[in-house]
């Protein structure tokens, strides 16, 4: 039986539980790096005990990590972001034009075949890659030349928030940002096409056809499909068969198709789950109930998964990143709350208990599914 | 040898204390000051002036001999307390928040 290792990134450290396979009893080291907001770690698929994680302060700027021994030990690597050539403007929030500024690093995904090769998603959004373990950072910035000056800021700012990997494609990289939409390349980064026909943006984008500008919160796939993309969007749950090409709703009956996570069960490519959130101006569980809830279809017909989490009362938000999916035989399910809980299933969402409760307000949450 | 004291976050990343000495070859500048303090620690790079422009990161400051220096140039002479070591020169993290 193997084990898991969950890396939480929170607004004042990070924390690394580990647990067995029963995954009833945890071992949690932290906070690493006190008092830094750690947006994001993630460990190598190709070598699990090499992990990534940004650290930044609003003081400081951004700082990068890296570990080689499963997050015991860190040393700091390259932390220079610098965009290729004139980083040119996009837009604001009242419509006229901004200068590209560097903020931080919101997401960072390991290479699946290579440990030294990680990609890193920015604010303001842009696409950077290293392949000397994060020693140093090269933009890919074909990506802003994708009508970036169209791209605008959600309200936690323009940020590049997911980047997927298709497995089965080698060169096939999915992407999200908010509030531009979601792009894929097909060629290992040198050219870029948005992905967004189907998507309806009808309060944040007055064009109904609009190719660029779209709030996508985060995307999810099954490697064993990985031209079958599931989306949680500003509002609106979506579906694409066919890589992006095209997009339909598959919110059917959610009670708020508002959200910010979206993942996939590990052994079910149709079982999806989300947490609905009341709002855009209420960024809580709909009645006070933290409900995930989880389709085996699809989408359309989703159910309320409840045992174990609170039914009343509860009004944390669950961020774009606080949601993985462990791989052992019975999937696993986590995800993090701006209140400071992680929770855990490991039975597919049917049952929930909470790891930790009283961490600082959770930014990320990963897995990752050890020998 | 220049004293520097650095903030507490940028002693953890510099693996440090709260006291560093550095060197300074030529004339001892804020300029010159942080550039060897970078020199000598290159995790602080980009932590206390931008990469690219050098410029001072907004919510940094520097405190020497009971003077804020940050909006002084960074060209011009440090005190002489400063540069005999007798008075050390602060890396503030700039008060914000409540």
């Amino acid at each position: 039986m193997g084990g898991v290792r969950v890396s939480v990134g929170t607004r004042k450290g990070a924390f690394i539980l580990t647990s067995d396979g029963k995954r009833q009893k945890w071992e949690i080291n932290g906070p690493l790096f006190a008092g830094w907001e750690m947006y994001h770690l993630k460990g190598s698929p190709a070598d699990p005990n090499r992990m990534y994680a940004s650290q930044s302060s609003g003081w400081f700027g951004q700082m990068m990590q890296r570990s080689d021994d499963g997050g015991k030990t860190w040393t700091t690597v390259g932390n220079e972001f610098a965009y290729d050539g004139i980083p040119g403007t996009h837009m604001w929030y009242d419509g006229t034009q901004h200068p590209w500024e560097f903020k931080r690093v919101w997401h960072l995904e390991p290479s699946l075949t290579d440990p030294d090769t990680v990609y890193a998603g920015v604010e303001d959004a842009a696409l950077f890659r290293s392949t000397d373990a994060g020693q140093t950072w090269h933009e890919l910035s074909a990506l802003r030349h994708t009508k970036g000056n169209l791209w605008q800021p959600g309200a936690g700012g323009m940020c590049l928030h997911t980047i997927i990997q298709d497995p089965k494609t080698p060169g096939r990289i999915y992407f999200a940002i908010s509030a531009a939409g979601a792009f894929r390349t097909d060629d290992g980064g040198e050219t870029f096409i948005p992905i967004n026909k189907g998507l309806r943006s009808d309060y944040e984008l007055p064009d109904p056809d609009a190719e660029v500008g779209h709030c996508v919160h985060c995307l999810a796939l099954h490697p064993s499909r990985p031209d079958t993309v599931f989306m949680q969007k500003h509002w609106d749950v979506m579906r694409t068969d066919d890589a992006g090409a095209n997009w339909y709703e598959v919110s059917g009956n959610l009670p708020s198709d508002f959200g910010f996570p979206i993942g996939v069960h590990a052994h079910e490519p149709e079982t999806v789950y989300v947490v609905p959130i009341t709002s855009d101006q209420f960024h809580y569980p709909p009645d006070g109930k933290l409900r995930v809830y989880r389709t085996r279809s699809g989408g359309n017909d989703w159910e309320p998964l409840t045992k174990g989490l609170p039914q009343q009362d509860c009004y944390v938000n669950v961020l774009r990143d606080a949601m993985a999916i462990d791989k052992l035989d019975s999937c696993g399910v986590y995800f993090g709350t701006t209140g400071g809980q992680v929770y855990a299933s490991a039975d597919s969402g049917d049952t929930w208990d909470a790891i930790v409760r009283d961490l600082p307000a959770v930014v990320s949450v990963e897995v990752q599914t050890l020998a | 040898m220049i004293r520097v004291v650095l903030p507490p976050h940028l002693r953890t990343i510099a693996k440090t204390g709260r006291e560093v000495e550095i060197e300074v070859e030529g004339p001892v500048t804020q300029r010159t000051l942080i550039d060897a303090l970078e020199s000598a620690y290159p995790a602080l790079r980009g932590t206390i002036r931008d990469h690219a422009t050098k410029q001072r990161r907004p919510l940094v400051r520097f405190f020497a001999c009971e003077q804020d220096l940050s909006n002084e140039s960074m060209d011009a002479p440090l005190p002489e307390e400063v540069v005999s070591g007798k008075e050390p020169y602060v890396v503030v993290g700039a008060m914000a928040g409540g």
